[in-house]
């Protein structure tokens, strides 16, 4: 695996004057949702023009429309501190009194990890209300490493067997998780609910990789339908 | 901090200046020296002195020159002065350090325990802080460090008669506490300040046997439960208690021995009890100590609701309380029980609402009577219209912080540009301002930057990422730079927002006095990082997250970082070969790498990329503490 194409920029990739590097081994800082969109599209026009200005106006042309889609939440942002949130958090819960110096109660973060990206990013599962919703978030997160190939085609579909095998065959990536039992599990085998609360990091590997775990997921399924 | 060291010929001068010029000192010199007597009041006098001491010899200059800047340097407070007064000559820097009580460390890694008490014999009050700030938001692992432990060991041994401890951001256990606590007899005051480690049984350990306590100061800490009665634990008769702050300790306390306590502490002035103090035990608390000034409120709800004469009056007792200037806690507020403070409104200058949830309604009665209030902190419950109402009366506000009600990235903000710029037309005087908010325009900015001249600290959270000016759309970067062009007496600027490579052209450019940083999410380049290094000589403190700067604004920085606290920069894209570049460069900086979780993951982590670079200078080298998961270059 070619490390340097897996490698992100920030802004327009060909190349800046800041890094000493040539061609496409630039690297950029955590991707926002607004720097994806410059990438993915500039990837389609080809090499962009780098200079500064050019990417203020790119950056002031994709304005955030009203209620931007839902972004994966990032660790420590906004800067308020924990006591404080914990604080919050109890006060809407009302009666329910959480145990305070776990911030366990609230948030639930978990690693994600890329076969092959750099590095890790941690997602409170409790920010999510959905499957959708977290695979578009994580589409979002890592689809500069994927090239688009990571979530186009939706939540994996348990019940068709056929399906299921020709998606791990493919060279397409899929989450898997690890649960409370240290297994190793297809995301989307369980209810939601249950997912948040059993997950305890996830992880994007290769279909091809993942296809040890196939059959047991789709046994857990069976079983629970 | 390195001496330099003067010629005795130079320095006899210096001596003989010093006292022909300052009659003063002569008189200094007969004030009642540490460790030995007074006499007439002439430098003839002083000779007889050292003479006495040194059996008939001649008294040479050096201790001549001693005795009386003993004296004088008493009169030094400032650390800033002090350093100066230590860096004259070997003479002066031995003096200074026999005669400096109050001893601040802004970072505990920058030198070793026995370094400083090698240097300082005589401390009697220490400030410590750990870790640094983005710390608080998760962005550290846990055990990192910032132990107590070894500078309690170190303090215990060398300064018998230590009375004050101030920490901040340090990891302290409970048997540190009990070591502090049987080592110091004279202990008069400690204030923990976003620390952690310990428990209810360490402080009860410090109320038992700090028996000179007059502060006792749990500030944002976490506290473990450990089902000790604490308050039960300060001994019987009368204590010489002035301040007791517990709100952030999550665990029920003893009522009865709260009240007990305060029945026999007549020169409590400063109580803040936690949130599990009822409004009718505030009530009974207030009742018994009429005296106090500042009063953390607890939850600020009744248990019981009773009706019509039942009840007890609470205005009555806010109303006898008429020292109160100081006012905080409100964690349950149950708001018909608000207007019980409005006897107090107009005597406050300090009022913290920032854990109620206040609407502007609620608000405007109160604050309506706030004429004298310096220090507003409140939740964005209460709107632009609160803030409104705030610029309307306030105008004596100094500082100024609004939080989020939700802190979420994408919630919804109930405050804009528009409360801004009421504060700022209403508050002229304003000095430090906190706001977080989701809208925000460069318009609003620049009017604050224009309209409150005396602003030092500008710290604006625009929580959603890269959020431009959502009137025109524009980047952040114009009112950004407004705040540091036209404040010019700015010391800490913490920026958000869409933000550009200009908006730190401007910093550089104009931030001279700035001595903090942060920044998260921001500029385009290296440029950003090399403007800001490059221009603004005052500064102590960079925190930066999430934002492209890399090896190469790194390196710009180089010429600085033994002049600097720290510096913080995490999630951007830095290599581990171009942070070895700097330690290499650097010996007397110690540059710490490392991730933010405490396991290594390794098999999809690649060895180069460097998650979190912390620097700092250090005189002492590396800390031998370290983890496991940081690396030190």
């Amino acid at each position: 695996m070619n490390l340097k194409e897996t490698e992100l920029c920030l802004g327009l990739p060909g190349g800046t004057e800041t890094v000493a590097k040539s061609g496409v081994g630039n690297k950029r800082g955590f991707s926002e949702t607004v720097d994806l969109k410059l990438n993915l599209q500039s990837n389609k026009q080809g090499h962009g023009d780098l200079n500064v200005a050019g990417s203020i106006k790119e950056k002031t042309l994709l304005k955030d429309p009203a209620k931007p889609p839902a972004k994966a939440q990032v660790v420590g942002w906004p800067p308020v501190r924990n006591y404080r949130k914990n604080v919050m958090a109890n006060q809407k819960n009302g009666e329910t009194d959480e145990a305070m110096s776990s911030a366990g109660g609230t948030v639930a973060f978990v690693k994600v990890s890329m076969d092959g990206a750099p590095y890790l990013r941690k997602v409170d599962l409790k920010m999510y209300n959905s499957y959708k919703n977290l695979s578009d978030a994580l589409a979002k997160m890592f689809s500069s490493f994927t090239m688009g190939s990571y979530g186009a085609q939706g939540m994996i579909d348990f019940m068709n067997e056929s399906k299921v095998m020709d998606l791990l065959n493919s060279s397409e990536y899929v989450p898997s998780y690890e649960d409370k039992d240290g297994d190793w599990m297809l995301v989307g085998d369980v209810p939601w609910p249950m997912f948040v609360e059993s997950c305890k990091r996830l992880r994007i590997m290769k279909g091809s990789e993942s296809i040890g775990l196939a059959p047991r997921a789709m046994e857990k399924c069976k079983n629970r339908s | 901090m390195t001496e330099e060291e003067d010629s005795s010929a130079k320095m006899s001068e210096d001596v003989k200046r010093y006292l022909k010029l300052d009659p003063r000192s002569s008189s200094a010199a007969t004030s009642e020296p540490p460790c030995s007597s007074s006499s007439s009041s002439s430098a003839s006098a002083l000779a007889n002195k050292s003479r006495n001491f040194k059996s008939f010899e001649p008294p040479c200059p050096d201790h001549v020159l001693e005795n009386v800047l003993e004296n004088v340097l008493q009169f030094l407070t400032s650390r800033c002065d002090r350093n100066a007064v230590s860096l004259v000559c070997r003479s002066w820097w031995r003096v200074e350090a026999q005669t400096r009580f109050e001893v601040f460390i802004g970072n505990c890694y920058s030198l070793s325990p026995v370094r400083l008490t090698h240097r300082f014999t005589r401390v009697r009050s220490l400030v410590l802080k750990g870790k640094p700030r983005f710390a608080d938001f998760n962005l550290m692992p846990r055990n990192w460090g910032a132990q107590f432990a070894p500078w309690v060991a170190a303090t215990a041994k060398a300064y018998p008669w230590l009375e004050k401890v101030h920490l901040k951001r340090m990891f302290v256990t409970d048997d540190d506490l009990a070591l502090l606590a049987e080592s110091f007899p004279g202990f008069k005051d400690l204030t923990l300040v976003c620390c952690e480690g310990f428990g209810t049984s360490g402080i009860a350990v410090v109320a038992n046997k700090c028996r000179q306590l007059k502060v006792l100061d749990l500030l944002e800490s976490e506290v473990t439960d450990d089902e000790v009665d604490w308050l039960s634990c300060f001994p019987a008769g009368e204590t010489h208690l002035e301040s007791l702050s517990f709100d952030c300790v999550e665990s029920p306390i003893s009522f009865n021995a709260l009240e007990e306590l305060v029945v026999r502490s007549p020169f409590l002035k400063k109580l803040r009890t936690n949130r599990f103090v009822s409004l009718e035990e505030l009530h009974r608390l207030m009742v018994r100590a009429p005296q106090l000034t500042s009063l953390g409120t607890g939850s600020f709800s009744p248990d019981n609701v009773l009706q019509g004469e039942q009840e007890p009056d609470y205005a009555a007792a806010f109303r006898a309380c008429k020292s109160i200037s100081c006012l905080s806690g409100f964690r349950d507020l149950t708001p018909e029980y608000l207007p019980a403070i409005s006897p107090v409104c107009a005597n406050l200058t300090s009022l913290n609402f920032s854990y109620a949830n206040i609407s502007p309604d609620m608000l405007k009665p109160i604050i309506r009577n706030c004429h004298n209030i310096r220090v507003f902190w409140a939740l964005d419950s209460i709107c632009d219209e609160g803030l409104q109402a705030v610029a309307a009366t306030c105008k004596e506000l100094r500082e100024l912080r609004v939080f989020p009600f939700d802190p979420r990235e994408d919630s919804e903000g109930p405050i804009s540009g528009v409360g801004l710029q009421a504060i700022s037309e209403g508050c002229r005087k304003l000095e430090s301002i906190l706001y977080f908010c989701q809208r925000m325009t460069n318009g609003a900015v620049t009017a604050m930057s224009e309209n409150c001249p005396q602003l030092t600290v500008f710290r604006l959270c625009i929580m959603g990422r890269h959020r431009p000016d959502h009137v025109t759309g524009k980047p952040m970067d114009d009112g950004f730079g407004a705040i540091v062009k036209n404040c010019k007496k700015l010391t800490r600027l913490a920026v958000s927002g869409l933000l550009t490579d200009e908006a730190f052209s401007y910093i550089g450019e104009y931030g001279k006095l700035i001595r903090t940083l942060s920044v998260a999410f921001a500029g385009n380049s290296d440029r950003a990082l090399r403007y800001v290094l490059e221009g603004c000589p005052k500064l102590q403190k960079l925190e930066i997250r999430d934002s492209p700067f890399g090896d190469v604004g790194l390196r710009s920085g180089m010429h600085r970082y033994c002049n600097m606290r720290f510096v913080w920069l995490s999630s951007c894209v830095l290599s581990r070969g171009g942070c070895r570049e700097v330690a290499h460069a650097l010996p007397n900086v110690v540059v710490e790498v490392f991730g933010s979780d405490d396991d290594d993951d390794d098999d999809t982590v690649t060895g180069d990329y460097v998650e979190t670079l912390y620097l700092y200078r250090s005189l002492d080298g590396p800390r031998k503490d370290a983890p496991k998961f940081v690396t030190i270059l």
